[in-house]
């Protein structure tokens, strides 16, 4: 239980840099969420933390201490693998004790905490078999077990649900959810899906090729991002990115539609720039079937492409300017393909990009 | 016509042993059949130079001469104990080798090809090379020893029974240890990184790796060289016979040494082949015990990843 920092770390195998001098500090018991796409970086600097992999500059510490030159096993953290990596030869119990056993705890500590932990997991009737006997869910379980039976510094966790089919998926997170209001320790979260980051982070860090893009919480990465590849990371469906130039006060595309600068990001625009009209299809509704948030909003005629019913709403496709755009119908209705439709657009939810440098015109 | 059967070679129930006749005819002829001629000359008072001995059946007597024969029990434990060393020494020595190898980043693929040349050379030349090294006279060995002036006489090698024993050893052991480096190599190649990576995060330092997930995940491949060793130690002949021909006064007599002498050099072929069915239970045991270690090494190798 202690707050992980990072300063400037770098990484370079060879002459490759893959991590460029990354800052973070992560608080005493948070849950922070490395998200990127693959490639990134992201294992990476979770190895580097746990010292699997040398850093190459800048440093890390976890609680006040500087660990850059520390091996793994000094440094009281647990990692959990995406493969899992059970001891093969090992039963479940043993590959939950073998960590206090390297420790040289005690035969009845040892028992206690393995049996705590085995109670968290619900492997009781596990105990006995060897990991090639289990299911992946069964596997991912024990190695979160054997990583809560050593009440670490810190957990760490690399994409631990990859491997895992859909369903399954959904109810480990839960899982891992409670498990971290369980256990109250700092945790590091290895994922490239967007909705776990979502759904379990305390914060989120996205990353890309190598650096970090933003640090928020889930909503304020989701609510607002920081440039267009965080906006269209973050989010399913994908924020719409727009391309369009600011004239006279408003966002002209190159279709000859506009729609008025949203009132907040009046000042923030100037006349002529070119710019990425960013909108998540929640805002882009047909009239009447949109949330109405009664906020700023203005009405764009579209033609439909194509859609898709999910049940309670159906996402439609259209294009603005030759760039394909979806929206949301909420309570729907049968929709044919060429259908022309009114969208009410929510202005007070829409984002403007610089179209040069990708970041959002709005300053924090 | 309609319901005429066709021969019986035709039919379909009989194609698969049809096909596998000519498999089936040379089995027989070559192992089968010499096997039982053997065993059947164990109950006799056979000699090469009488072959009218041929018929002479005697029974067990063959069986109970071994039984009394000191000779034949020393020689059997000679050849456990010479056993036991060789694998165990193969098995440290082929593990450090496999360890280091694995370390090294280039030079890899040469080191695994030069590491196999020892196995290349026929036993007997291996036997001829060691002879020459461990000669007292005029072995560069006890030349080497006395240049640097480590010794002043002539080491016996060859003739004391412990250095002719440790000789005949040290000869195997050259020959052999790459058998279990190169099992062990390719063991840890296959090595998954994973567990590794967790139990150094778990506490481990090397050693510990080492000792409780490394060797663990390398015993199958051990048992497999014990194995093939096992059943090439038990039957060692031509080192030995090239190096010492059992002697000097049966100093470093094997089994198959002496099974040799008795039925060729002395003609009783069948007390020799009643000496090499007795023999033959030690390579089973040796077998069985191994194989059933690794098959109780390999069940949680499964699909465990
Ligand atoms: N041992 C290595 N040698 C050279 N380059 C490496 C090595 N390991 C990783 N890389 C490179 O470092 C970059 C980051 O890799 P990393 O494994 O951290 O990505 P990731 O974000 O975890 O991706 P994924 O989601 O696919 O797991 C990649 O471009 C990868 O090719
Ligand atoms: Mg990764």
């Amino acid at each position: 239980m202690a707050e992980i920092s990072l300063q400037n770390v770098v990484k370079r195998y060879g002459k490759t840099e893959v991590v460029h001098g990354i800052n973070l500090d992560i608080a005493h018991n948070e849950f922070v969420v490395l998200v990127g796409p693959s490639g990134c970086g992201k294992s990476t600097t979770l190895r580097m933390i746990a010292g699997l992999e040398d850093i190459t500059d800048g440093s890390v510490s976890i609680g006040s201490e500087v660990v850059n030159d520390l091996p793994p096993r000094k440094r009281n953290i647990s990692m959990v693998f995406q493969n899992y990596a059970l001891y093969p030869h090992m039963s479940v119990r043993e590959n939950l004790g073998f960590g206090l056993k390297i420790a040289k705890q005690s035969e009845a500590e040892i028992t206690q905490r393995v049996n705590e932990a085995a109670d968290i997991l619900g492997l009781d009737e596990l105990m006995d078999r060897t990991p090639a006997e289990l299911s992946g869910g069964q596997r991912q379980r024990v190695a979160m077990g054997r990583a809560i039976v050593r009440h670490p510094e810190a957990f760490l966790f690399d994409e631990p649900l990859s491997n895992l089919d859909a369903k399954l998926r959904v109810q480990m997170r839960t899982e891992i959810k409670k498990l971290h209001q369980t256990v109250k320790t700092t945790v590091v979260y290895v994922t490239h899906d967007q909705v776990e980051a979502m759904t379990l982070a305390d914060r989120i860090v996205v990353m890309k090729d190598g650096y970090i893009e933003q640090v928020g919480t889930p909503m304020q990465v989701f609510n607002h991002p920081v440039n267009t590849f965080v906006a269209s990371f973050i989010g399913s469906p994908p924020m719409n990115l727009l391309p369009a130039v600011i004239r006279d006060g408003a966002v002209v595309f190159s279709d000859g539609n506009t729609l008025p600068v949203p009132a907040r990001l009046k000042d923030l625009v100037s006349e002529g720039q070119k710019v990425i009209f960013g909108l998540r299809a929640d805002d882009l509704t047909p009239v009447g079937h949109g949330i109405t948030s009664g906020g700023e909003s203005a009405q764009l005629t579209l033609d439909i492409v194509l859609s898709e019913p999910l049940g309670t709403e159906t996402i439609l496709y259209t294009t603005i300017a030759g760039n394909e755009a979806q929206g949301k119908m909420f309570g729907p209705r049968d929709v044919a393909p060429g259908e022309s439709m009114t969208f009410d657009v929510a202005l007070d939810k829409a984002h403007i990009f610089d179209a040069a440098t990708g970041a959002s015109v709005r300053v924090h | 016509m309609a319901n005429k059967r066709p021969p019986f070679w035709q039919r379909e129930k009989y194609t698969p042993y049809l096909l596998l006749l000519p498999a089936i005819l040379t089995i027989l002829f070559v192992v089968l059949l010499p096997l039982i001629f053997s065993l059947y000359t164990s109950f006799t008072g056979y000699r090469l130079i009488r072959p009218e001995t041929l018929w002479q059946w005697v029974g067990l007597r063959n069986y109970q001469r071994i039984f009394n024969d000191g000779d034949f029990w020393v020689a059997f434990g000679r050849t456990i104990l010479f056993l036991t060393i060789a694998l165990n020494l193969e098995f440290l020595l082929g593990l450090g080798i496999a360890l280091l190898i694995n370390k090294i980043t280039w030079g890899q693929r040469t080191l695994r090809t030069i590491m196999m040349f020892p196995m290349m050379f026929s036993p007997i030349l291996v036997g001829y090379q060691f002879k020459f090294v461990f000669n007292d006279n005029i072995g560069i060995l006890n030349n080497a020893l006395q240049a640097l002036g480590l010794s002043d006489g002539a080491i016996p090698w060859l003739v004391d029974e412990f250095l002719a024993n440790f000789a005949i050893i040290f000869a195997e052991v050259w020959m052999s240890t790459s058998v279990f480096a190169i099992l062990l190599l390719a063991g840890l190649f296959a090595m998954p990184r994973d567990p590794l990576e967790a139990a150094k995060v778990d506490g481990c330092n090397s050693w510990q790796v080492f000792r409780h997930i490394t060797l663990p995940f390398l015993m199958p491949f051990v048992f497999i060289a014990m194995t093939i060793r096992s059943l090439d130690v038990a039957r060692a002949y031509d080192i030995v016979d090239v190096m010492t021909g059992g002697g000097p006064a049966g100093r470093t007599e094997l089994l198959w040494t002496l099974i040799a002498r008795t039925g060729y050099d002395n003609a009783r072929m069948g007390q020799a082949n009643a000496m090499a069915y007795v023999s033959i239970l030690l390579s089973i045991a040796f077998t069985y015990y191994f194989f059933t270690k690794l098959l109780a090494a390999r069940k949680y190798m499964g699909g465990a990843e």
